[in-house]
C-alpha cells in the first residue's frame, strides 16, 4: 500500500490530469477559442466567445465528469462488494431499472425533466427489488445478490426492446442515443455533482474496512469489521451514484468497469487510494470522451457510450488476458 | 487482582446446528489462558461450524459464547478483534495484495479510522513473517505464494492481530513437516509463555497429543468429549471417534496411533 504522501501524490497528480482534459474539453469544438480568450472569460475581465463557452461547454464538461467520477466510483465498490473483478456498476440491474423508466418517458414522448425522473424512479425501484429478493432469506451473499441482479437487469433488457420495437420510427434514434449514454441533452451538472461528493464523503472513512471485506465476510468480521452495516452502506451508496449518472447521462459503459482496474493496476488494491483515484480517473476519461464524442464528426455528435467503449473493450481484453490466475 | 476467575472465552450450554441437524447440543467449555484445546473430529462433524460459533461469526442455535465473560452480542466486532482472532479454513484473495499489505491487515482492529498503518505497524508485520519464515518476502504478490507459504501468512496475519484468544481452524493445512512442528511449537509457546488461550482444530491425534494440554472430541451427533489430552487422546475414544480402529504406541510421553 502506498504511504499517504504518495497517496496524496497520486491524488494531486489525477485533480491535475481532470484539471486539464476540462480545459481541453473547454477549448476544443466547431467554435475556436484560445486560452487568452478562456483565461479572460473565466477571470471576467471580458464576454464574447470565450464566456459563451463557458456557458455552453463548461456545463456539459463538468456533467462528464460528474459521471464518469459516480460510474467509476460505484464500479470499484461494486467490485469489493460483490468481491469479483467483472463487476460493474450495472451488474445490479440499475441502469436496466434506470433505461426502463426513461425508455417509457421517451416512448411516450415525455419531456426531457419527465424522462430524467422516471429515469431515476427505475433505478431506484430496481435497486429496491434487487435488494428485497436478495435479502428474502436473510443472507443476501454476494451469489444471490449478484444472480438476483443479473436477473432484474435481463427483465429490464427485455422491456426495453420491447418498447424500441414498438416505438415511433422518430422517436427510436432518441432512445438509442439514452441507451448509449450521451451528455448531449445534458445542461444540469450539479446533481450528479453533489452526489458525487456525498458517495465520496460516505464511503472514504470506511475505505480500510473495504479493504478487508475484500477477503471474505467471515475473515473481515474476525477483523472487527461490521460486515452486514458496512455492506448495506455500499450497496446503498453504489446504487444512488450509479442512479444519478444514468439520470445524467444514460447509460456510459465501460467507465465503471475498466477505470478501477486501470487505477488498481497503476497504484494497488488500497482502497483510501483507490476510491478516490478511480473518481478523478473517471471523470476525467468521460470528459475527453465526450469532447471526442463531439469533435470527431462535428458538426454529427456521437453517443459518447459508444466512444467508452470502444476504447474499454480492448484495453479490458488486454487487462483480462495478462490477469495472474 | 481479585473477584471470580474469568476463562478468557466460555461456552455455556452451546448448541450448534448445521443445515438443521444438531451437531453440538449443550457444550459447557472453558478455556484458560495459557492453555492448548485441541479439538478433533471426523469431516463434517462441525468442528469448523463450532470454531466460527466461539470465533462469534456465527449465532448459535441455542446457549452463549462469552469472550472474557462478555457474551458476543454486547460486543462490538472491533472490541472482539482485539481480544480473538480467527484462522479460517480458506483464504481468499479476488483482488491482488503483496504479503505485506495482507499481514498489516491484522493491525485494523488496533487502528482509529483515519489512521494510516506506521512504521512500528510494518515493524510487528517483518517480526511475525520472520517468526512463520517468511522474512524478506514483503513485496511478494500473494498469488504467487505457495499453499503452504500462503498458509503461514494467514497464521502471520493472526499474530499481528495480537489477540489474546485464538482459533485455529486446521492450522496445519498445506504446511510441510518442518513448518508443522514450528507452528504447533509457535502457538504452544504463545499459550505456556505468553498466556494465550489457543484452540485448534487437529487431524492427527498424535500431534494434539504432544502440543495440547486438554481434548475435545466431537462426535458429531451432539456429542461431545472432553478432558485432559493424556485421558481424552486414547486408542478407545480415537477409534471410537473416527469409526476406525487404531492402535496406540507409547514412547515415553509421547503417543503414537496407527490405524488398524
Amino acid at each position: 500500500m502506498p504511504s499517504p504522501r504518495r497517496a496524496a501524490l497520486i491524488l494531486v497528480l489525477l485533480a491535475l490530469l481532470v484539471l486539464l482534459s476540462i480545459v481541453l474539453a473547454l477549448l476544443v469544438g466547431s467554435l475556436q477559442v484560445t486560452p487568452a480568450e478562456l483565461w479572460a472569460a473565466v477571470t471576467g475581465s471580458a464576454s464574447g466567445s470565450g464566456g459563451l463557452v463557458l456557458e455552453l461547454r463548461l456545463p456539459r464538461a463538468l456533467a462528464a465528469f460528474a459521471c464518469g467520477a459516480l460510474l467509476a466510483l460505484a464500479g470499484a465498490l461494486m467490485q469489493v462488494l460483490l468481491r469479483n473483478p467483472l463487476a460493474d456498476p450495472y451488474v445490479l440491474g440499475i441502469s436496466g431499472g434506470a433505461g426502463v423508466g426513461a425508455m417509457s418517458g421517451l416512448f411516450f414522448g415525455l419531456s426531457l425533466w419527465a424522462v430524467d425522473a422516471l429515469a431515476f424512479a427505475g433505478a431506484l425501484l430496481a435497486m429496491l427489488t434487487v435488494f428485497g429478493l436478495a435479502r428474502g432469506d436473510g443472507s443476501w451473499t454476494q451469489t444471490r445478490l449478484l444472480l438476483t441482479g443479473v436477473i432484474v437487469a435481463a427483465g429490464c433488457g427485455a422491456l426495453i426492446a420491447l418498447m424500441l420495437s414498438l416505438a415511433e420510427d422518430g422517436r427510436v434514434h432518441g432512445m438509442l442515443f439514452w441507451l448509449m449514454g450521451d451528455l448531449g441533452q445534458t445542461f444540469i451538472w450539479w446533481p450528479a455533482m453533489l452526489v458525487l461528493v456525498v458517495a465520496l464523503l460516505c464511503s472514504l472513512p470506511f475505505a480500510r474496512e473495504l479493504n478487508l471485506l475484500a477477503r471474505g465476510l467471515l475473515q473481515a468480521q474476525a477483523f472487527g469489521v461490521a460486515v452486514g452495516r458496512l455492506r448495506f452502506i455500499v450497496y446503498v451508496l453504489a446504487s444512488l451514484a450509479t442512479a444519478a449518472a444514468v439520470t445524467t447521462a444514460g447509460s456510459i459503459g465501460f467507465v465503471g468497469l475498466v477505470v478501477p482496474h486501470l487505477v488498481r493496476l497503476a497504484i494497488g488494491n488500497d482502497q483510501r487510494v483507490l476510491l478516490p483515484g478511480a473518481a478523478l480517473a473517471g471523470g476525467a476519461l468521460l470528459v475527453l470522451a465526450d469532447t471526442a464524442a463531439r469533435t470527431l464528426i462535428a458538426p454529427q455528435q456521437l453517443p459518447v457510450g459508444v466512444l467508452t467503449a470502444l476504447i474499454g473493450v480492448p484495453v479490458f481484453l488486454f487487462l483480462l488476458a495478462r490477469q495472474p490466475r | 487482582m481479585s473477584g471470580p476467575y474469568v476463562a478468557p472465552l466460555a461456552a455455556r450450554q452451546l448448541v450448534v446446528e448445521v443445515g438443521g441437524r444438531r451437531v453440538i447440543d449443550g457444550l459447557d467449555l472453558n478455556v484458560a489462558a495459557g492453555e492448548c484445546l485441541g479439538i478433533l473430529g471426523r469431516n463434517g462433524a462441525g468442528k469448523s461450524t463450532l470454531l466460527t460459533t466461539l470465533a462469534g461469526l456465527r449465532p448459535p442455535a441455542q446457549g452463549e459464547v462469552l469472550l472474557a465473560g462478555t457474551p458476543y452480542p454486547q460486543l462490538n466486532p472491533r472490541a472482539a478483534a482485539l481480544q480473538r482472532g480467527w484462522l479460517g479454513q480458506f483464504q481468499q484473495d479476488p483482488f491482488g495484495a503483496s504479503v505485506l499489505e495482507t499481514a498489516l491487515a491484522g493491525r485494523h482492529p488496533h487502528l482509529g479510522r483515519w489512521d494510516w498503518e506506521s512504521a512500528a505497524d510494518g515493524a510487528k508485520v517483518r517480526e511475525a513473517l520472520s517468526l512463520l519464515g517468511l522474512a524478506g518476502m514483503e513485496q511478494r504478490q500473494v498469488h504467487t505464494l505457495s499453499g503452504g507459504e500462503r498458509q503461514r501468512l494467514a497464521l502471520a496475519t493472526l499474530l499481528v492481530q495480537a489477540p489474546g484468544v485464538y482459533l485455529l481452524d486446521e492450522p496445519l493445512s498445506h504446511l510441510d513437516l518442518n513448518h508443522q512442528m514450528a507452528v504447533l511449537r509457535l502457538f504452544s509457546q504463545l499459550a505456556h509463555t505468553q498466556g494465550a488461550a489457543v484452540v485448534m482444530v487437529l487431524h492427527e491425534p498424535a500431534l494434539a497429543h504432544r502440543f495440547c494440554d486438554r481434548a475435545l472430541l466431537i462426535h458429531g451427533d451432539g456429542r461431545c468429549v472432553q478432558g485432559t489430552a493424556d485421558e481424552t487422546l486414547t486408542a478407545a475414544k480415537l477409534s471410537e471417534l473416527y469409526a476406525y480402529r487404531l492402535r496406540q504406541i507409547s514412547d515415553g510421553d509421547q503417543r503414537c496411533f496407527i490405524p488398524e
